[in-house]
Formats: C-alpha cells, structure tokens, sequence
C-alpha cells in the first residue's frame, strides 16, 4: 500500500513540470529575450547533462569515461551515425574496463 | 498516410534513446528486485513515471528506510529540471495542437528533450508532426517499460556489473546530438563550455538534480550575453 502511494505522489510530481509548459506557454506572449534564451537551453542542458556525470561511468575510473567521450566526439565530428557513435563508445569504454580491470 | 509515415520516422528517431535505456531499465528492474520491489511493482513504477534517475533513487531511499513524503519530495527536486526542458521543447513544438502536446509531454525526459530539440535533421526536413513526437516518445517509453520487465523477471539471469549509473551509452547518444548541433552553429559552443564549467562546479556543492538545473540557467544566460555582445 505504501509503496502504491510512493509512486503515485512520484508520478504526479514528475508529470506536473512536464505537461505545464505546453498547455500554458501559449496563453502567454513570451518577450524575444526569453524565447532567445530558451534557443540556447538545449546546448547548456545537454553539456551539463554530459559533463561531470561521464566520469563516473565506471566508478573511480574517470578515463573510462573520458575515453567513451572522446570516441563519441571524433566520430561525431566526422558525422557518424548516431547508433554508430553510441555502438563503438560502448566498445571502447568496455574494452577499456577489460584491461584497466 | 502521412500519419503512418512521420510516426515512423518518430520511432526511428527514438531508436538511439530505447538502445540507451534498455541496459539501464534492465539495471533498474534488477535492483528494485533485489530491493523488494518485486515485478508487477517495478514496472508499475517505469510506467507511472518514467523517470529513470528518480526511480533509482527511490529504491535506495526505499531500502534505506525512507518515508513516502521524503521520497516524493526528493523526486520533485530531482526532476524539477523537467519544467526547464518542457518549456524549451514546448517552445520548438509550438506549430503543434495544445492539448495533444500536454499530453504527450507526460513522456518528456533528458533524452526525448534532446532529440527533440537538438536533432538538426528533423528540423531541416520538415516540421515534427504530432505523429513523429508520439512515435519518438512511445519507441522510448516502450524500451523503459520492457526493459524494467525483463530486467526484473530475469533479474536471476543478469549480472550486478550491469550497473545502476547512466551508461556510456546514453552519454554518447547525448555527445552524438550534441556536436552536430555545435557544428551547425558555431557560436554555441561558448554556451556548452560555460554550462560544463558551471555543472563541474556546481556538482562540488549540490545534488545532481540542482546542479544541472544551476548550470543550464547560467549556460544558457551567460552564452546569450556573450552571443548579443559579438
């Protein structure tokens, strides 16, 4: 019973923030400042989301992640698919598990 | 038949994000297992809220002994930055029906956020329909809730090496929208430097939920000022 009311409290308040913007934004006129800004979220959330969190890909062995990184960022600046980028930075974060392990 | 076609395209489009998530479902399902959190539970809780990070912390909060209104209050905090993501998708989306937007925003995450957003070749071919949006977040949501499934009934068969951290996997998948988009649009990459700078720092001193929610807002400000000023 607890934990049928754990998840239902968890899944209101993660649905709320999500579903809040879209039927309400509209109503709203936003300032050119503000919709600007909005435009640069996705690159600020994304590095953030990436950086420091891929170090602990492997706990206590931050070059493992680096090293998946690294892969990641030379295979997508030379416009690799992106399941191939995911495929071999899998690879090569597990090979390098393999031998530092 | 355009319909059929752009919802098509839209699980394409989520392929790389339910690649990302079956590990981590599978992970996640083997630990609320292992947690006493046994399988009809488990999923129950993938589908309700499908939200990877602040389900593994409930567990732990769970096995920890925690109380409900701590646990839900953790959540809240953790995935406040959903409201952030959902005003940007929302803003991108904008050419999109109101209510259907709502609606299918219950399946907004980092990674549908990220594709939605950054990925450049939805943008040059033609507008996301609705059609493309469903399938995208459905092909995700589908790969949650069945991973969770067979990562808790096979929970047996799955090695505890799998590990509970966001994968390489994901992040990849995230590096992947991410210098494409930087390519496409050079200045950006002030942007990215400042948020990363802000996140390392501000991981030193908060929770993760916080510091991605600190560095996003500074990213964003700083790089707009620094773009206005060239």
């Amino acid at each position: 019973m607890d934990i049928l009311l754990i998840i239902l409290g968890m899944a209101v308040v993660t649905h709320i923030p999500r579903i809040l913007p879209p039927a309400f934004m509209r109503s709203i006129q936003l300032p050119s400042w503000f919709a600007s800004w909005l435009q640069c979220i996705p690159y600020a959330a994304l590095a953030a989301l990436i950086f420091p969190g891929i170090l602990s890909v492997q706990p206590d062995e931050p070059a493992i992640g680096l090293a998946g990184g690294a892969t990641a960022i030379i295979l997508a600046i030379f416009k690799a698919h992106i399941l191939i980028i995911m495929i071999l930075s899998i690879l090569v974060t597990w090979l390098g598990s393999c031998w530092l392990v | 038949m355009r319909i059929r076609q752009d919802f098509a395209l839209g699980c394409k489009a989520g392929l790389p994000i339910a690649m990302g998530y079956v590990p981590i479902a599978l992970a996640f399902g083997t630990l609320a297992e292992q947690s006493g959190l046994h399988l009809p539970l488990a999923v129950l809780m993938s589908a309700a809220v499908f939200a990877g990070a602040s389900q593994f912390m409930a567990v732990s909060m769970l096995l920890a002994g925690a109380g409900w209104i701590q646990i839900v209050t953790a959540t809240f905090f953790l995935n406040l930055r959903h409201l952030i993501m959902s005003m940007t998708t929302a803003e991108t989306l904008k050419h999109l029906p109101r209510h259907w937007t709502s609606l299918l925003f219950l399946g907004l995450t980092d990674e549908t956020f990220a594709v939605l957003t950054l990925n450049s070749r939805q943008h040059n071919a033609h507008r996301a329909s609705l059609a493309y949006v469903a399938g995208l977040i459905l092909t995700a949501y589908a790969a949650w809730v069945a991973g969770t499934f067979f990562g808790s009934g096979f929970a047996w068969l799955i090695p505890a090496s799998l590990g509970s951290g966001m994968s390489i996997a994901l992040y990849a998948m995230f590096i992947g929208l991410l210098v494409p988009a930087v390519r496409d649009n050079r200045p950006t990459i002030v942007i990215a430097l400042v948020s990363m700078a802000f996140s390392w720092l501000l991981h030193q001193v908060l929770d993760q939920g916080w510091a991605v929610v600190g560095a996003t807002v500074c990213g964003a400000t700083v790089g707009t000022m620094i773009m206005k000023r060239k």
